[in-house]
């Protein structure tokens, strides 16, 4: 499992995933006036969110149920191991967004394994779609199980905790030689949405590939994601979130903060460092230090935001 | 790597044996057809020039799922590791094909 040596058998399931929980090494982000700063490891990350409430919340992204090759041969495991983390954390947040690649392959019994394990958090998930889970020949698999009550090929908004919550799709109608993609008829909607809102409500901004440019050379970004950003410009607080890459990235530009999420499947290089983006074969003793889950809290009424990454095992 | 073992090497077997079948039959036009190997996200070799009535078969050798689309031509299935497709091309012209998945990976046809 963790690999961690508990000794005798006589150790409880309960403590064996406390101590999987605390073995991670993950780090509390504070963002104050546009510069990130690190607040310590996990244990006493977690402890700072526990003295001041706020609301909090979990990303979880790149699951890729259905991955068996040699970079992870069980990604349905590793996704249960980040479910059993999330269910041993100590406050439970306030609900789960998950920044697509659900399954690797768009296939029925893919989704239902993703959501027999997911539903273990008995967690609220809003879900946004990665290019994997619309490759089903009609593309209907993801929109009939995530697709209610949503515009156009999924996307859709929320408020909770005062902060407005925008769900993105930019990973249908790609073009050749392109990036990511919303499309104008999204774009629409975006502005729509937004028209009326309070500038000062803070909001966050949730798709699978970057909306900003992370590296093009390998499609990581959006060509019309400097269109949505535009669009939010006047607001206070802008938080970005984004899967598709699998590994932890950040930015800070002006009142915007960019983050992308670990995948819970397997790792993959950063820009450039290998001859393509396929996934990275790591010793398996260090896989799980590169999955992940990353918990992100709101204080109320502060223009702050803290971004706690939890590799499955530190 | 991949290792050996014998149901591999039956399959190659029987394989073989196929193909020492269809042989005499496919034999002028198995000169012609062409292969595209998806290795790394790349198309290799990225540009091809073929005869009319050329076959191309394009193999997805990545751990990742992969597509070949030439927009109103031709549109395969999702290639997982080790899947193929074929196209036979009947007319000339110029056939810019892309992956709808990794839409950076490009590559082209050119049929006289
Ligand atoms: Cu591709």
């Amino acid at each position: 499992m963790s690999g961690h040596d508990h000794g005798d058998d006589g150790v409880s399931r309960r403590k064996v995933l406390e101590c999987m929980t605390w073995a991670g090494t993950g780090v509390l982000w504070t963002i104050t006036g546009g510069v990130p700063r690190s607040l310590g490891i996990i244990d006493s990350a977690q402890a700072a969110t526990a003295a001041a409430p706020g609301m909090t919340f979990l990303q979880i992204s790149d699951s890729h149920v259905g991955f068996d090759k040699p970079a992870n041969p069980n990604a349905l495991g590793t996704l249960e191991e980040a479910v059993n983390k999330i269910n041993a954390m100590p406050a439970k947040p306030s609900f789960m967004i998950h920044t697509g690649d659900i399954t690797h392959l768009s296939k029925a019994a893919e989704f239902d394994n993703a959501e027999r394990i997911i539903s273990q958090t008995k967690l609220d998930v809003h879900y946004v779609p990665g290019e994997h889970d619309f490759i089903d020949e009609e593309v209907k698999l993801y929109r009939e199980r995530y697709g209610r009550g949503t515009k156009g090929h999924g996307w859709y908004s929320f408020d909770a905790g005062g902060v407005h919550f925008i769900g993105l799709v930019n990973v249908v109608d790609l073009k050749a030689g392109g990036l990511g993609n919303l499309g104008a008829e999204q774009l629409a909607w975006l502005e729509d949405d937004l028209r009326g809102k309070s500038k000062s409500m803070p909001v966050v901004l949730f798709a699978h590939i970057p909306l900003w440019t992370v590296y093009p050379e390998w499609g990581w970004g959006t060509e019309d994601g400097g269109r949505a950003l535009e669009l939010v410009k006047g607001f206070g607080s802008v938080t970005v979130l984004n899967g598709h890459i699998h590994q932890v990235m950040q930015k800070v530009e002006g009142n915007v903060t960019f983050h992308t999420a670990r995948s819970t499947a397997f790792p993959q290089p950063a820009p450039g460092a290998a001859p393509s983006p396929g996934p990275m074969k790591v010793e398996d003793a260090k896989l799980r230090s590169m999955l992940g889950v990353a918990s992100v809290n709101f204080k109320q009424n502060e223009q702050r935001l803290a971004i706690i990454d939890t590799p499955l095992q530190g | 790597m991949k290792t050996l073992n014998r149901r591999d090497f039956g399959v190659d077997l029987g394989l073989a044996l196929a193909a020492a079948i269809l042989l005499p039959a496919t034999k002028a036009r198995a000169d012609n057809d062409l292969e595209v190997h998806i290795d790394n996200f790349v198309f290799q070799p990225p540009e091809l020039k073929i005869k009319v009535g050329t076959t191309v078969t394009w193999t997805n050798r990545d751990d990742i799922p992969h597509t070949v689309v030439s927009a109103g031509k031709f549109r395969s299935k999702t290639l997982d590791t080790d899947d193929k497709f074929s196209f036979t091309f009947t007319n000339a012209g110029d056939y810019k094909y892309f992956c709808s998945l990794h839409p950076h990976m490009t590559g082209m046809i050119k049929v006289e």
